[in-house]
C-alpha cells in the first residue's frame, strides 16, 4: 500500500476544478478510488446527482477519463452496456487494452430508484465496481430524506416536527443487501479511513465479476457541519460505530476496521444540525433509541465477521 | 438471391437482427415481441450470431444497456412493445439526444389500463416527438425489409439517430406470411461494416464526456441539431430504400400510394389495415368511384410536403388513426396529416376516424363506411363530424 504522497502525486481520472460545494466529501471519495486505479484505464458512469451535475458542465468536464451519464436510476444498467460492448470488442480482436469500468451514484440513485438496475448488474455478473456515495439524502434536489438517510434526521420531506422527529425509520441495510446478491466483493468504507479505501477500491477493481462499494460522503449542507470537517464527520461515523467498516470477500464477512474504544453515538449526531432536535429533554429517549440500534446492528455484525 | 419462405412478423424480425448480427443486445420479453428476443436467444446460444447478448431486468435498462453500448462504439439493437416501450421512455429520449443510432423493432399494442395485449399504435404514438425515426411495416415482408433498412438509415452520418421499426402486434407479429428474404452476406454488405462516427468511450486514448448538464446556455444547440438530424434523415431514407430496391426489386418511399393519383376520395393510413382498405379500394374502383389510398411508412421525419402535394387534389380525405390522443380533436395521424394539407394546393375536407384500439376488428364494412362517407362529404363540400370512431358502441 503506497502511503497519502505517493498516492496524491497521481493525477487521477477525477481533476480538481469541479463545482462541488466546498466541503463536500463526495469529489474526496471520488479523488481516493482514482489514486486507487492508478494508471489503469477507466471508464466511468455517473448517476444523475451532485457529482454528476457539478463535474461536466457543458463545455467543461473535471473527467480525464471516458464518462457517460444517462439517467438517474439506469447507471449500473449503463454500464453493463459499455461493459458489454467492451468484451464483445475483446473477443472480437478489436480492441486490446485492459479497461476498468466504475459506476459512482449517490445514495438516492443507489438504495432507491437505482436499486433494480443495480441488483439486475450484479445478479447478471457484468465485471464492473459500483460505489455508491452515501449522503443520507437525495442532497442535489433540497435535503430529502432517502433509504440511506439515518433515523430520526431532520430533512425536507422528514422534517423534524411537533409530532413526528424526523425521519421515522433505520436506515436500509445496502451493502447487506449487495452481499445477498453473492457477488464476489462488497464493501463499507470511509474515506478518514483512506487507506482502507483504497485497498477496498483496489480489490474490487481486481475481482472478476461485480464489485460494490458504500463509501460515506458527508454533505455539509445537508448535514449541516461546519465544512471544514467533513472528513471528521466520517472518522466519528466509524469509531461511533454507526458506519461499520468491512467486507464481504466470497462471501466471507470481515471487520477491516475495529475501534479501539468504541466511541458513543452522541459525539456524531451532535457535531450536525440535522440531528438537533434530539438534544432536548423531551428527546432524551430517542437519543437512547438510536444508541440502543446502533449497539444491536455492530453487535450482529460482529457475529456475521465471527469476531463475537 | 432471395428465398421464398413463410415466416410471422416476430420470426421475420428475428431473423434479420439474425443478419445484421449486431454486437450487443439487450432485451426484456413482452408481449407480443417476446419471440424476437426467443428465437434470438437462440441464435445466440447456437453461436449463429457474434452477439452478446444481456438479459436485463427490465425494458427500462434494456433501453439504458443499449445506450451505454452504442456509445461504446459498437452496433447495439433492442425490442420492445407496449408498456416496454412506455417504460423505456426515459432513456428512448436520452439515445436520441446522444444521437445513437440505435434500431428497435417495435410490435404495435396497446397501452394500459385497461390492460390489453392486442394491437394499436397508441405505444410508439407516445414516443413520435422522442427524435427516433419511425418507420411502419404493413406485413412481414415490410417489417423484415424496413428493419435492414433501419440500419443505414440511423448510421448514415448525416443523421445519426435512433429508428424503431413498428408492425401490428399479433396481425403481423403472429401471422404467417410468405416473403423474400435475403441472404446474410446479402445483408452484411447492404448495412456495410459497423464504422462509429463519433468517438466513443471505449477509445480511451481519447476520452469522451457522454450525457453532460447542459443549461439554457447550451441546451437548445443540442436540440437544434437532433431537429436538423431528423430533417436530414428524409433523403437518405429516399437514398437506402432506392439502393434497397436495386437489391431486392422492392420499392419504398416516405408513403405508398394505391390508385390515388386521379383518386377524389382518399384514406390514409398506417399498417396493416392498409391491406383491408385496398381491397376496399379496388372494390370501388368497379363500380366506378375513384377512390385511392395512402399507406405512411415514415412517420418521423414526418412527409409534410410530400403529402400535402400527393393529397391536395383530392375531394375528401379521411385519415385512419389507430391511437387516440385525447387532445379533444382526433388522433395523432389525423392531427398532423391535417396540418401538412395546410399548405396543399387546394384544401380539401380532412376527417378522422380513430378506429382498432385495442385489437378491435376492422373489416371491410368499415372502410366502406368511411368511403361512403367521404363521397357524400366530396358532394357536399364539408363534414358533418370531423372526429369519427370507427366499430365501437356508443
Amino acid at each position: 500500500m503506497a502511503n497519502l504522497k505517493q498516492l496524491s502525486e497521481h493525477e487521477g481520472f477525477f481533476t480538481p476544478g469541479h463545482r462541488m460545494c466546498a466541503g463536500c466529501v463526495a469529489p474526496v471519495v471520488v479523488r481516493q478510488v482514482a489514486m486507487a486505479a492508478g494508471d489503469t484505464p477507466v471508464v466511468v458512469a455517473n448517476a444523475t446527482g451532485c457529482l454528476e451535475v457539478a463535474s461536466t458542465i457543458f463545455p467543461y468536464t473535471a473527467w480525464r477519463c471516458s464518462w457517460i451519464h444517462n439517467a438517474f436510476e439506469n447507471t449500473s444498467a449503463t454500464l453493463s452496456g459499455v461493459e458489454t460492448a467492451y468484451r464483445s470488442l475483446k473477443k472480437q480482436g478489436k480492441i486490446d487494452k485492459e479497461v476498468k469500468f466504475i459506476a459512482f451514484g449517490g445514495d438516492g440513485g443507489t438504495y432507491d430508484i437505482g436499486l433494480q438496475s443495480l441488483s439486475g448488474a450484479m445478479e447478471r455478473g457484468h465485471n464492473i465496481v459500483y460505489v455508491c456515495y452515501d449522503n443520507g439524502a437525495y442532497m442535489n434536489t433540497g435535503i430529502q430524506r432517502s433509504s440511506a438517510t439515518p433515523q430520526f434526521a431532520d430533512t425536507t420531506t422528514s422534517p423534524a416536527g411537533k409530532v413526528i422527529p424526523g425521519k421515522v425509520q433505520w436506515r436500509k441495510d445496502l451493502a447487506a443487501i449487495m452481499a445477498a446478491h453473492n457477488i464476489p466483493y462488497v464493501a463499507q468504507a470511509a474515506p478518514s479511513h483512506f487507506n482502507d479505501l483504497i485497498a477496498k477500491v483496489q480489490k474490487a477493481l481486481a475481482v472478476d465479476g461485480p464489485a460494490f462499494i458504500n463509501a460515506m460522503a458527508p454533505c455539509p449542507r445537508g448535514w449541516r457541519y461546519d465544512t471544514r470537517e467533513g472528513i471528521e464527520m466520517t472518522r466519528l461515523a466509524v469509531e461511533t460505530c454507526y458506519w461499520p467498516l468491512y467486507e464481504v470477500e466470497n462471501g466471507e464477512w470481515r471487520l477491516t476496521y475495529k475501534p479501539r474504544e468504541k466511541k458513543p453515538l452522541v459525539e456524531w449526531l451532535k457535531k450536525q444540525g440535522r440531528f438537533r432536535h434530539l438534544f432536548t429533554e423531551a428527546n432524551k429517549p430517542l437519543l437512547e433509541e438510536f444508541q440502543r440500534r446502533v449497539d444491536q446492528e455492530w453487535e450482529k455484525l460482529l457475529k456475521r465477521c465471527g469476531e463475537a | 438471391m432471395q428465398e421464398r419462405i413463410a415466416l410471422t412478423g416476430n420470426e421475420a424480425m428475428a431473423l434479420a437482427m439474425k443478419q445484421i448480427n449486431p454486437d450487443v443486445v439487450a432485451a426484456y420479453p413482452i408481449t407480443p415481441q417476446t419471440e424476437i428476443v426467443q428465437i434470438f436467444s437462440n441464435y445466440v446460444a447456437n453461436g449463429q450470431v457474434k452477439t452478446e447478448f444481456i438479459t436485463v431486468e427490465s425494458e427500462h435498462s434494456a433501453m439504458s444497456a443499449t445506450v451505454g453500448a452504442a456509445a461504446s462504439g459498437v452496433r447495439a439493437m433492442t425490442a420492445t412493445s407496449s408498456q416496454g416501450l412506455a417504460l423505456m421512455w426515459e432513456v428512448v429520449y436520452i439515445a436520441a439526444s446522444n444521437q445513437l443510432p440505435i434500431v428497435m423493432p417495435v410490435v404495435n399494442r396497446a397501452l394500459s389500463g385497461p390492460i390489453n395485449i392486442h394491437g394499436d399504435h397508441s405505444d410508439t404514438m407516445g414516443a413520435r416527438d422522442s427524435g427516433w425515426i419511425q418507420i411502419y411495416s404493413e406485413n412481414t415482408q415490410e417489417a423484415y425489409d424496413n428493419l435492414i433498412q433501419a440500419v443505414r438509415i440511423a448510421e448514415h452520418p448525416g443523421v445519426l439517430l435512433p429508428a424503431m421499426v413498428m408492425m401490428d402486434g399479433f396481425i403481423i407479429s403472429h401471422a404467417m406470411e410468405n416473403l423474400k428474404i435475403l441472404s446474410d452476406q446479402d445483408v452484411q454488405k447492404f448495412i456495410g461494416e459497423f464504422k462509429p462516427h463519433r468517438p466513443s468511450l471505449l477509445d480511451v486514448d481519447h476520452p469522451v464526456t457522454v450525457g453532460p448538464l447542459a443549461l439554457y446556455d447550451y441546451y437548445m444547440e443540442f436540440k437544434r441539431q437532433q431537429a436538423a438530424a431528423m430533417a436530414g434523415a428524409k433523403p437518405v431514407i429516399l437514398q437506402v430504400a432506392k439502393e434497397y430496391a436495386e437489391l431486392t426489386g422492392r420499392r419504398y418511399g416516405l408513403f405508398d400510394t394505391y390508385k390515388l393519383d386521379d383518386a377524389e376520395l382518399a384514406i390514409v393510413v398506417l399498417s396493416s389495415t392498409a391491406g383491408t382498405a385496398r381491397l376496399v379500394v379496388d372494390e370501388l374502383r368497379e363500380q366506378g368511384v375513384k377512390a385511392g389510398l395512402l399507406k405512411l411508412r415514415v412517420f418521423r421525419p414526418f412527409p409534410h410536403e410530400e403529402l400535402a402535394a400527393a393529397l391536395g387534389d383530392r375531394k375528401a380525405v379521411a385519415v385512419l388513426d389507430r391511437a387516440d390522443s385525447y387532445s379533444g380533436f382526433g388522433g395523432p395521424l389525423f392531427t398532423e396529416v391535417r396540418a401538412a394539407m395546410y399548405d396543399a394546393k387546394q384544401r380539401p375536407p380532412v376527417v378522422d376516424y380513430i378506429y382498432g384500439l385495442g385489437g378491435r376488428d376492422v373489416n371491410l364494412d368499415h372502410i366502406r363506411k368511411v368511403y361512403q362517407d367521404l363521397a357524400e362529404i366530396a358532394r357536399t363540400g364539408a363534414a358533418v363530424q370531423t372526429v369519427n370512431y370507427l366499430g365501437v358502441r356508443e
